[in-house]
């Protein structure tokens, strides 16, 4: 496979003056405009992620968030019409430069969707898909091992031990979610992108993933699109208020909950009619 | 804030906190004008109607604490409402400890009446209780306004009350070593300017949370401090 990812010096450069006073940032946007057509859907959106941190991204229906999201593991290139301009960087390199891998770029950037959606196969198979065409394995006992890690790390291997043969879309929802988020982890990805992750699950299985991912943040960077302010409080470290394609506020979760400072973020946060 | 709520019955909500703040704290300002008016006209009919009246705080209080929980339950309020919500319930708390306080003047006035007046404390007392309801009403108006200069500006008077304290507290001793005969009364006016003196504390903290209502952050400097009484001796 070729691993051609032309480095951007100038972000480097920003990188690296970054990394003389605190830890850098795993993911750093800048002038980030996106077009679906002639429609703008984000306008000069920066924003920086910190590594192993939760960042959140609220705001209301049609913000942008979760083209913003979409953007961070190139998934807009998939959609007709969308045009990103900006630039977008993973450790200082810009991942929107010409040459860059997009398939390898979405194994360092992993996704989980809203809904559950496991492939029509095994639950081992689900598991084993992204190693077995990133040619992860050597051998079956890599795989097995790859794949119970992996369920295991998505807290899902003590209820699937005895039938990983069995299909993954028996499962129940909150399983389901569990098996893409070790689908996404089998890859060992660096950041893991998660689109409204328990929008569709009952209050236990929600309860189970924000456990899950709080534990997953000391591996991995977690950017996380939310409806419910209450999930983006407890689980994240970072927030982000996007509101008509802009990006109007971010900072620490407890300041953004306990003190916004612009009155847009005031009124989504507080549930008033901005 | 300007807007209203998505959900209207939340304003209500929010709109009854409020008032039931405001109620507790005229009621907490008249028992202390009461209590301290009952003392130095020596009128037992009128502390016993203090004594009595604290009920209403009390009540007043429960009603706030649950009130708040099930606002905190089934509103999960955010930024400026959960601050409103954490606040109001503060206050209530501060509120009654006022009302207790004013309602122990009020038994000490009845134990006083029956017996010798001893020298100007009363009036100094009297002093001290007009500075302190007048910081409790400052304190209404700057949260029913949420005005950020009053609450500060009520935090910083509570070093006079704490210098009136401390000379009472001599002018106390002083009567004592006078005549030992003074000191069952000089001992329950004691209690009563501490009292006074914990009511200006309780009206300090009120302060303090209506500046986190209104800004978001605890005041950041240390207010001045002057009650001296506890290094005091009259040799």
């Amino acid at each position: 496979m070729e691993l051609a990812i032309h480095t951007d010096v100038s972000a480097n450069a920003r990188v690296n003056a970054q990394g003389l006073n605190s830890k850098p940032h795993k993911v750093t946007a800048e002038g980030v405009n996106v077009f679906y057509g002639n429609k703008q859907a984000l306008n000069q959106v920066n924003l920086d992620i910190p590594s192993n941190m939760v960042t959140a991204l609220i705001g209301p229906s049609g913000c942008g968030k979760s083209t913003f999201l979409r953007c961070l593991n190139r998934m807009n290139d998939v959609v007709d019409g969308c045009r990103v301009e900006g630039e977008i960087c993973l450790d200082g390199e810009n991942i929107y430069a010409r040459g860059v891998d997009v398939v390898h770029l979405r194994a360092r950037v992993g996704m989980v969707f809203q809904k559950p959606n496991p492939f029509p196969k095994s639950i081992y198979d689900n598991v084993a898909y992204g190693p077995r065409i990133h040619g992860l394995a050597k051998s079956r006992t890599d795989m097995d091992e790859i794949v119970m890690t992996s369920l295991e790390k998505a807290g899902l291997l003590d209820e699937v031990r005895d039938r990983l043969d069995a299909p993954g879309t028996g499962l129940s929802g909150g399983q389901q979610q569990r098996l893409c988020i070790a689908r996404a982890i089998a890859v060992e990805p660096e950041v893991i992108l998660m689109d409204e992750p328990c929008s569709a699950l009952d209050p236990i299985a929600t309860a189970k993933i924000e456990e899950l991912i709080d534990e997953l943040k000391e591996n991995y960077t977690i950017i996380m699109v939310t409806h419910s302010m209450q999930q983006a409080a407890r689980v994240s470290q970072k927030t982000a208020f996007f509101h008509l394609g802009e990006l109007v506020e971010q900072g620490d979760t407890t300041d953004i909950f306990t003190k916004p400072v612009d009155e847009r973020t005031k009124a989504y946060v507080t549930g008033r009619i901005g | 804030m300007e807007h209203e709520h998505i959900v209207s019955s939340f304003d209500e909500d929010l709109g009854r906190l409020d008032s039931i703040i405001a109620e507790m704290g005229g009621l907490a300002e008249r028992q202390l004008a009461d209590a301290v008016d009952a003392l130095s006209r020596r009128d037992v009919a009128l502390a016993k109607k203090v004594i009595e009246s604290d009920k209403q705080i009390d009540l007043l209080e429960e009603e706030i604490d649950n009130f708040t929980i099930r606002v905190l339950a089934l509103r999960q309020p955010m930024a400026e409402d959960l601050r409103a919500v954490v606040v109001a319930l503060k206050m209530a708390s501060n509120l009654e400890r006022i009302g207790d306080y004013a309602k122990n003047v009020a038994k000490r006035t009845l134990t006083l009446s029956a017996m010798e007046p001893v020298g100007n404390a009363t009036q100094t007392i009297q002093r001290m209780a007009r500075q302190v309801q007048s910081m409790i009403k400052n304190v209404l108006d700057a949260y029913g306004a949420h005005d950020l200069a009053k609450a500060d500006d009520v935090r910083m008077r509570d070093e006079e009350v704490d210098l009136m304290h401390t000379s009472l507290f001599r002018e106390l001793l002083t009567y004592m070593l006078e005549d030992p005969r003074n000191i069952t009364a000089c001992t329950h006016l004691l209690f009563v300017a501490k009292n006074v003196e914990r009511i200006g504390d309780h009206v300090t903290s009120i302060a303090e949370n209506v500046h986190f209502l209104v800004s978001g952050d605890k005041p950041a400097d240390e207010r001045p401090k002057n009650d001296l009484s506890s290094q005091t001796i009259v040799e």
